[in-house]
């Protein structure tokens, strides 16, 4: 039955048209190619990076190679004022920036829909518990919570991540409960359930799937914020010393008076990062958005 | 007596397959802080309701939107708890069911929704939709898609094999009307809640899906339980009716005596309002308020006495019981013998 061949295409297709990347939107097919850029760039960034970002490098005349301008001695972006290589602590910088983005947006994802299906399903006390706690992590000031936690737990990036868990899944729980409570009310909920379906099986099957492409509209929300608050953080000192991400370069820069010795080389670079990695994923989320609400237009 | 003339019920079986006594489903209005002010206000959308169905009967429940009769099919199917009283289906509280015994009750007790668009999930292809019930029942798959063209070709969907395959946006509101029916009647239950099944339909494809509804009915001996606001769909379908209003049973009895003799002010209200196709017929509709009472705050006593044109002293005072006048029951104080009004 050729029917039955379509219905039925390989896994990876089906995975792949679940996301429901907004392919429509010029702003989001742009959102993505740079995210498509940086994702290869931390993939490899062992090839393509020319140092070890922290290494500290010497001239051919043995010298300390610090402060060298863009295209002096072969450093394409210059170096800092410990002799490490820019361009190459910029590559590495993106590697640590998708892995806070990408795993802080796949907490807040999970755990904020997950919050929102049970707390909207179900309702009555559980619904208030949830939301009470939702209640409670909205009156948390994010960044001096992280600032608390990095003092509490060793400084790793990790915190950021942790952090964004603790905290930031109470807006994908809000929207996503909300989302729920009218989709539990549509007829079809009603004949699962008077079909025998389990409130498991309700859930999967016929309420999860229309809660994806808000899951996603959130995740990507949510990787913007994960990497400036690293960044954030970092600049304000309380960063993994180990790590180099974009902020720790901002404020290695800061804290050797890059702008007065003018090495724009130095602390543009990772600005200009962070500012297409984070409005990346806002023209993803608008594309995200215009699937969610087409009445919305723009 | 009842039943009498549409199809012929087996003696032994007309013992009542459901019985529903003094069932109740109020919802409290506002949340906890103003129940702790006192000022939450309850809504009785079914209140003290009593009736038993027999075995292989049609019941119409008829009433105007909001007078509990939705609500009433959906705690006969446990999609809502009731906050009292009793349901009883085959000898067991359908109340108090969990877990198998509830899946169990869910192969018997089946609902025909209102509106055919929204009960069938537009993700899923007719295949799936009416997969399942079956797989909930533990039907083994290789014999489920002969199940679904069964069901299908006993609602009379011609050619089910190519309907399998396509979602509910690609099929018109009948054929998916249909298909909701065949859901509902795929594991061969016992007893059907039809909620208003033809309201949302074309009053052109209406015919055809009543008449398959009564066909497969009266081929399965299905109990069944038909909601509707339309005196002249349930007087087809259904031999008898229960009349409700604001929550409460008003008249129960044969169909074809409340048509001719409404006794309730209410029924008479409601059968002085179908309309007669005969112009030049004087026609003259009972005068009854516009609207219904505000159901937070039902007037004491009878709740129709306000929209009620014979209403006198006692009607305030007294919630009017249901008694047996001949072949019926009616709530009104009218009726009472220990009166002697008439």
């Amino acid at each position: 039955m050729p029917e039955l061949a379509i219905a039925r295409s390989g896994l990876p297709t089906r995975l792949f048209r679940s996301l429901r990347l907004p392919l429509n939107d010029r702003f989001a097919v742009f959102g993505l190619l740079i995210y498509l850029v940086f994702v290869v760039t931390a993939l490899f960034a062992d090839q393509i990076a020319p140092y070890d970002p922290t290494e500290i490098l010497y001239t051919e005349d043995y010298d300390l190679a610090a402060d060298m301008r863009p295209g002096q001695e072969g450093f394409i972006l210059g170096t800092t004022s410990l002799g490490r290589d820019v361009f190459s602590q910029l590559v590495y910088g993106t590697r640590s920036a998708l892995l806070i983005g990408v795993t802080a947006a796949f907490m807040v994802a999970l755990i904020g829909s997950l919050v929102g299906l049970v707390s909207g399903y179900f309702g009555g006390w559980t619904d208030a518990v949830l939301m009470r706690l939702a209640d409670i992590a909205f009156g948390i000031p994010f960044l001096p919570f992280v600032i608390v936690l990095a003092a509490f737990l060793e400084p790793s990036i990790w915190n950021v991540v942790l952090a964004m868990a603790l905290v930031l899944w109470r807006d994908t729980a809000r929207v996503i409960r909300s989302q729920v409570l009218t989709l539990r009310s549509r007829g079809y909920v009603d004949a699962a359930r008077v079909a025998g379906s389990s409130d498991a099986k309700i859930i999967l099957r016929h309420i999860a799937p229309n809660i994806l492409p808000l899951s996603f509209l959130y995740g990507s929300i949510a990787i913007g914020w994960a990497i400036l608050t690293e960044a954030s953080i970092s600049f304000l000192g309380f960063g993994d010393p180990e790590s180099i991400s974009w902020g720790y370069m901002l404020q290695d820069a800061f804290a050797s008076q890059a702008l007065a010795k003018q090495a724009y080389y130095w602390f543009v670079p990772p600005g200009l990062c962070i500012i297409l990695v984070v409005s990346a994923g806002f023209f993803i989320t608008r594309g995200y958005e215009n699937i969610l609400f087409p009445k919305l237009g723009r | 007596m009842a039943g009498a003339g549409m199809r012929p019920i087996d003696p032994i079986a007309s013992e009542p397959l459901v019985s529903i006594r003094d069932v109740q489903l109020h919802y409290r209005m506002g949340g906890i802080f103003s129940a702790m002010r006192g000022r939450s206000s309850v809504v009785k959308a079914v209140d003290g309701v009593s009736f038993e169905i027999r075995r292989g009967e049609s019941v119409g429940l008829l009433g105007e939107s909001g007078c509990g009769k939705t609500s009433m099919g959906r705690l006969l199917l446990k999609l809502e708890e009731a906050t009292g009283g009793e349901i009883v289906f085959a000898g067991e509280p359908v109340t108090a069911l969990k877990r198998a015994a509830l899946k169990r009750y869910r192969a018997r007790a089946q609902l025909i929704f209102q509106n055919p668009f929204d009960a069938v999930n537009p993700r899923f292809s007719i295949r799936a939709a009416l997969s399942e019930p079956l797989e909930n029942a533990g039907i083994p798959a290789a014999e489920r898609e002969g199940r679904i063209v069964k069901a299908l070709e006993l609602v009379r969907l011609p050619q089910p094999q190519q309907f399998l395959d396509r979602y509910p946006h690609q099929l018109s509101g009948g054929q998916l009307q249909r298909v909701v029916m065949a859901r509902a009647l795929i594991l061969e239950p016992d007893f059907v809640v039809a909620d208003e099944p033809v309201s949302m339909l074309d009053v052109s494809v209406r015919a055809g899906v009543l008449n398959v509804f009564r066909d497969v009915r009266d081929r399965l001996g299905l109990t069944a339980i038909y909601i509707s606001h339309d005196l002249a769909l349930v007087r087809y379908v259904c031999e008898r009716t229960i009349v409700m209003y604001l929550g409460k049973v008003m008249e129960d009895g044969p169909t074809e005596d409340i048509v001719r003799e409404p006794l309730h002010p209410y029924t008479q209200a409601l059968v002085a309002a179908v309309p007669v196709p005969q112009p030049d017929q004087s026609h003259d509709p009972l005068p009854i308020g516009r609207g219904a009472p505000d159901p937070r705050n039902p007037p004491s006593g009878c709740v129709f006495r306000d929209r009620c044109p014979y209403a006198f002293e006692r009607c305030p005072v007294e919630v009017p019981r249901l008694r047996q006048v001949g072949t019926r029951k009616v709530a009104c104080h009218l009726f009472d013998d220990t009166t002697g009004k008439q």
